[in-house]
């Protein structure tokens, strides 16, 4: 009743279409097996939600059809909403694709419009009413389910991308106060930034005194992304951190010459080892082969 | 609020402890050199952690501080810059290029003990 499209739709006429959609959701209720039969049949025929078992789909087909009645009797559609998208979590994890819910629903809806044609093919004046009452409700749910599906399907890749992202800007303690932040795959301006973002806080966590940023695994750099990190740098030695950077290909480092980015600041060694070692020159650390025999053996 | 400025040794130390206007910030100037002037100290510290957001006049008038004391003999040390100020300073412009910086407290009195380390360090 809070949605506003009842209010639309219903106000002069709300009490011949509640009648109508009263027998409506007697007619369902009373063929209710014998329609869900049908409609799991024709899905079955569609080869649609073939990612789930025959006896699966005849209850999820049993619960939409309920839902679907208990719209048409309540004009509410807050319960189906919350079955969509439960329906939504379970089915997208098994590759349940969007053409086939909407096909489901879809087929729903001509299963129940036959039934109906079928029940008033009589008297075509009382059809077209039946239908100016039943055709709102079908569509409002309709798109209820689509969008419930299409929404989860975006929290989904939106969760994903996260985790990606997560993944892609590690930041790695090697020695006490030296940390390396090795970067594989495309930069761009979002992913710099977050890149940025974790770096900072890891130099806060860590204490870090020395960072090496290895960019060995990405292929291209445009001016955006290479300004972002000359400020990355910046920002570290407002922290008291002295930055690193290693791994500057052949292109990239061409590149950036060309586009006039300002990296005289910045201290850049060819490779990740030069750079550790760099570090912990900067550190102090003295690197040995350990034992005097050992040395000797090389 | 005014700063509290402590003496620590041959060092000075200003703990910046809420957001200051930019009354405070000029208060803090003077503090800072007249402290730097009567002490005879070597470095000063100034501990921005509880800051949270550092407009261009502050950072500038911390720039100033560092000149003005190094001019006195005494290195500045800006410590506990937040990763989220750090950042929004560099995209500013605001670089603190010719100023020392360093993690926080613990840091910078090392760095400040390091850089008298050839002198007096012998004891």
């Amino acid at each position: 009743m809070a949605d506003p499209t009842d209010a639309a739709t219903g106000n002069g006429k709300s009490d011949a279409s509640a009648d109508l959609l009263k027998e409506l959701v007697a007619h369902l209720s009373a063929n209710r097996t014998d329609l869900r039969q049908e409609w799991a049949r024709r899905i079955g025929e569609a080869r649609l939600l073939t990612a789930l078992t025959q006896e699966e789909i005849f209850n999820e087909a049993t619960s939409v059809y309920d839902n679907y009645v208990e719209v048409l009797e309540t004009g509410s559609v807050e319960a189906l909403q919350d079955y969509a998208r439960n329906l939504s979590e379970r089915i997208i994890p098994r590759g349940v694709e969007t053409d086939e819910v909407l096909g489901i629903v879809l087929l729903l809806r001509d299963v129940l419009n036959r039934s109906l044609f079928e029940k008033y093919q009589t008297d075509f004046h009382y059809l077209n009413q039946v239908l100016n009452a039943y055709e709102p409700a079908a569509n409002r749910i309709t798109n209820t389910v689509a969008i419930n599906f299409v929404q989860e399907r975006e929290r989904v890749i939106r969760q994903q991308q996260e985790a990606i992202r997560e993944l892609s800007t590690p930041v790695l303690q090697v020695r006490e106060r030296l940390l390396i932040l090795p970067i594989i795959g495309v930069l761009d301006g979002q992913r710099a930034r977050q890149l940025t973002e974790q770096l900072l806080r890891g130099i806060r966590t860590n204490r870090a005194k020395v960072v090496v940023i290895d960019i060995t695994g990405v292929p291209t750099i445009d001016s955006t992304v290479a300004n972002h990190l000359v400020q990355t740098v910046d920002a570290s030695r407002l922290m008291g951190a002295s930055v690193i950077i290693t791994g500057l290909s052949p292109e990239i480092a061409q590149t950036l010459v060309t586009l006039g980015v300002e990296l005289g600041k910045v201290n850049a060694v060819g490779d990740l080892q030069g750079g550790i070692e760099e570090a912990e020159r900067i550190l102090g650390y003295t690197v040995s082969l350990g034992s005097s025999d050992g040395a000797e053996d090389q | 609020m005014a700063v509290p400025i402590l003496k620590q040794g041959p060092f000075l130390i200003a703990s910046i402890q809420a957001a200051l206007t930019d009354t405070d910030v000029l208060q803090l100037r003077d503090d800072v050199m007249s402290q730097v002037t009567r002490h005879r100290s070597r470095g000063i510290i100034v501990d921005v952690t509880a800051l949270d957001v550092m407009d261009s006049f502050v950072s500038r008038s911390l720039r100033g501080i560092a000149m003005m004391t190094r001019l006195r003999g005494a290195q500045t040390v800006i410590v506990g810059i937040q990763p989220e100020v750090a950042f929004a300073m560099v995209q500013l412009g605001m670089n603190f290029e010719d100023v020392q910086t360093a993690l926080d407290l613990e840091e910078g009195l090392a760095l400040l003990q390091a850089q008298e380390g050839p002198t007096d360090g012998a004891s």
